[in-house]
């Protein structure tokens, strides 16, 4: 009890300080993509709306991707810190791949961040649309390298157990594991799609509050656009990937599904709503669909998924969780859709600009992609236990052998340190987005200039509080 | 082992090294500045202080990471054992440093009446993270236990008398870093405020490193077999002569008012401190006990990182180099931060 007691300590620790440092890479990946698309756009278009866009979102960029620096600190300890049994067995595989991804950001802070956010008046255009889209790319080969150590530790392969610990034996292998392309895709996507509804929803602030200006209106249209294109593929690539991990690790869809056993031979039904009860071995009050489990996962009307009492007791995976935190992220993903579908019906005349009701809505959908994209996490994170390696190594063989004491007390630290820095950076970045896009004036580089900071959050001036209020 | 006779585990292992080097010293003179704070109290020249390091901090603790990342990467076993061993002052450290780098940034965007508030968030993270790193270094050289590949110590081992007073050497050599980077950066008052604790700081220092010295060859009586045998002496020799020079010559320069001296023969005595380290554990990465390659990974999980780190460090290092240079001359008050 006591050593179980810890180990919970530790994953509730791991799980809070990587889900509180995922928003910010996040927010980054997509926030990159974006400015390079709008500065792509103005050099094309010259329209200057792209431009005093760019200035603005880099400006929340800078302050994203600071944020981002810190609590990744503490992630690139977390894996000794709370799993050395798992660092020292799986360690020369995730070690490498945590290596490059390491390597990449600080490869990309060290070169192109400083002339994207400082070099504006400094180097040509054309440069500093090369560093802006070098820095997107960047977002990307990081969460290329993350995602490879995530998937292999979801769908081990390419390796051999020499005294039992892993040896990397064919690196395409491991990284290309059987689920690495689903999930990338799905993260990078879903990264998209948060920062989407994070754009649209600041938008939509600044409509609700009467400042309907052509930026405004500029970044409202292109979120909608993003959420219209984006949502429903990201539905069609989830359907994949569940369709891999169906393949993978049948386990995980079960407790997803909360379906225990299989009646003879007829299809699966899909259980809506229910509350799962691992110790009962049912899902209680469950609402049935029959036929609907088959269809979504196996594309038929008659073959069977797994179900859970297939599987020994000591190998299930907390159904209770994930079959909530599955609901939320398809839940929020098809609302998600639907704001798309609104947008592009109330395009007509511009109505868009004018509904009151559904800038509401978009305001309110603003964190959906987050919550979303946590969701998500926490169904495939927890749906892997109780291994940190699929069927390789146990999580309880993974944890540092720290006492429950030592365990609250860090986990304390971090809570209070987190919610505290935290909050006041991310107050920060919702008071440049109250600011709103700004005309940007191109004035000449100063004499002094030269000795100005090339750090992300010095790239922003604006006072901590004094709110500036629009009307 | 090795591919084809290179050894990738030395290389590694110079590799790490090399960049926690890095890190301690650039990292240590804005550590130091925090720990300076207090002793100043004019608010203009606190805004001097910071902006002298304003443009390259996030970059020194970049190292920290890719130390911590090249650690796993490498050598998995010590990465675990040894993040294990020290969990909580590793802990505080994060924490201290946490507090610190978000402190520099939203002290300059505070309006004025809580600026104090990021002050001394600032302070005290920065005292908290020296501390704690000195701890772990303390706690780290006395010894980390392994039995069959885990840490068998007790989870609070840190917390006895040696590491501790590693903590408040670490603070003093910190201090000492800040102070003598700051005559380089600053003037007037400030510099000779600086110049003014700055020897008091050195004598301290020189005390540390000889109890330190003692307690450790009292601690590992076999590191003195080790140093005083006839093929090592020389070189043992030959690092005490340097430290006492160096230290002389920071003595000597301080006294006749140089800028930039004081703070080059600080760099050399904790290059040469970090040095007579890295050769009393030498060839071990856990001491006392786990060697190099007992903690490696496989070869070609060595040798993939590599390529990517080859290409790399080059870059990082160029662009660090060019940085320090284009913020180069001294900083004065009212000078732009942004």
């Amino acid at each position: 009890m006591f050593n179980l007691e810890a180990l919970d300590l530790a994953r509730i620790q791991f799980a809070f300080t990587v889900s509180f440092h995922i928003i910010f890479p996040a927010i980054t990946i997509g926030l990159a993509s974006f400015l390079a698309v709008l500065e792509g756009l103005w050099l094309k278009t010259r329209n200057d709306t792209y431009r005093d866009l760019y200035h603005f979102w880099s400006k929340i960029f800078a302050v994203n991707f600071g944020m981002g620096v810190v609590s990744g600190l503490v992630m690139a300890y977390q894996f000794g810190t709370n799993w050395s049994g798992f660092s020292d067995f799986a360690g020369s595989v995730t070690g490498p791949l945590l290596t490059y991804e390491v390597l990449t950001a600080f490869f990309l802070e060290a070169g192109f961040l400083g002339v994207m956010l400082f070099g504006w008046n400094r180097v040509g255009r054309g440069l500093h649309f090369f560093a802006t889209v070098m820095v997107a790319i960047g977002t990307l080969i990081s969460t290329f390298w993350i995602l490879a150590s995530n998937s292999w530790m979801q769908t081990p392969q390419g390796f051999e157990i020499v005294d039992g610990r892993v040896m990397p034996v064919d690196w395409l292998a491991i990284v290309f594991n059987p689920s690495f392309p689903f999930r990338l895709a799905h993260m990078a996507i879903a990264a998209f799609v948060a920062t989407a509804f994070f754009v649209g929803a600041s938008a939509a602030w600044h409509l609700l509050r009467g400042n309907d200006t052509k930026p405004v209106r500029k970044m409202f249209s292109m979120a909608l656009w993003m959420a219209l294109i984006v949502a429903p593929i990201q539905a069609v690539v989830g359907d994949a990937h569940g369709l891999n991990t169906l393949e993978h690790q049948p386990a995980k869809i079960a407790a997803i599904e909360g379906h225990w056993e299989n009646a003879d031979n007829g299809p699966t039904p899909l259980v809506l709503f229910g509350i799962p009860d691992m110790q009962a071995e049912k899902t209680k009050y469950a609402i049935e669909i029959p036929y609907l489990g088959s269809l979504i996962l196996t594309h038929s009307l008659d073959k069977q998924i797994p179900a859970l009492k297939s599987f020994p007791k000591e190998d299930r995976p907390n159904s209770t969780v994930i079959f909530w935190s599955f609901r939320v992220m398809a839940g929020l993903g098809m609302l998600m859709i639907l704001v798309g579908v609104l947008g592009l019906a109330l395009r007509r005349h511009g109505k868009v600009y004018r509904h009151r009701g559904f800038q509401r809505l978009v305001l309110l959908m603003g964190p959906s992609g987050l919550i979303a994209l946590l969701a998500g996490w926490i169904t495939t994170e927890v749906g892997r236990q109780p291994w940190v390696v699929y069927g390789l190594m146990r999580t309880h063989d993974a944890a540092s052998h720290h006492s429950v004491a030592q365990m609250s007390t860090s986990l304390a630290l971090f809570v209070v340190i987190y919610c505290s820095v935290f909050t006041v950076g991310i107050g920060y970045m919702m008071k440049l987005v109250s600011k709103g896009p700004q005309p940007h004036h191109e004035h000449p580089p100063e004499g002094t200039q030269v000795q100005t900071p090339r750090r992300p959050l010095s790239a922003v001036t604006d006072n901590l509080e004094s709110a500036t209020r629009i009307h | 082992m090795g591919i084809q006779g290179i050894d990738l585990s030395l290389i590694w292992g110079v590799i790490i090294a090399f960049g926690v080097m890095m890190y301690v010293i650039m990292d240590g003179f804005d550590l130091g500045l925090g720990i300076l704070f207090p002793l100043i109290g004019d608010e203009q020249e606190r805004d001097v202080m910071m902006n002298t390091v304003a443009p390259v901090w996030d970059g020194n603790e970049t190292w920290l990471v890719l130390g911590g990342a090249a650690l796993y990467g490498a050598f998995p076993l010590a990465y675990g054992v040894i993040l294990e061993a020290l969990y909580l002052p590793l802990i505080f450290m994060l924490a201290g440093l946490i507090f610190r780098g978000v402190a520099f940034e939203f002290r300059f965007k505070a309006p004025a009446e809580k600026r104090h508030l990021w002050d001394w968030a600032f302070i005290g993270g920065s005292l908290l993270a020296t501390f704690s790193q000195g701890v772990v270094i303390g706690a780290y050289v006395a010894g980390i236990p392994v039995v069959d590949r885990q840490f068998a110590g007790g989870g609070l081992d840190w917390l006895a008398p040696f590491p501790l007073v590693c903590g408040v050497g670490l603070v003093i050599a910190y201090a000492l870093l800040g102070s003598t980077w700051l005559l380089v950066k600053t003037e007037g008052m400030l510099e000779s405020r600086m110049r003014h604790y700055s020897r008091p700081l050195a004598w301290l220092l020189l005390a540390m490193v000889v109890v330190i010295g003692a307690w450790t060859l009292q601690l590992h009586p076999e590191l003195a077999t080790r140093w005083f045998n006839h093929a090592h002496l020389t070189v043992f020799a030959g690092l005490v002569v340097l430290a006492v020079l160096s230290l002389f010559g920071l003595l000597r320069s301080l006294r006749q008012r140089h800028t930039h001296w004081p703070f080059v023969f600080t760099l050399v005595l904790m290059f040469l401190g970090y040095i007579g380290l890295a050769l009393s554990i030498w060839p071990n990465i856990i001491p006392p006990s786990v060697s190099l390659w007992a903690a490696a990974s496989p070869a070609t999980s060595q040798l993939f990182a590599l390529i990517g780190a080859l290409f790399i460090l080059p870059v990082i290092l160029m662009y660090t180099f060019w940085n320090y240079y284009v913020f180069r001359g001294k900083v004065r008050i009212g000078d732009g931060y942004h």
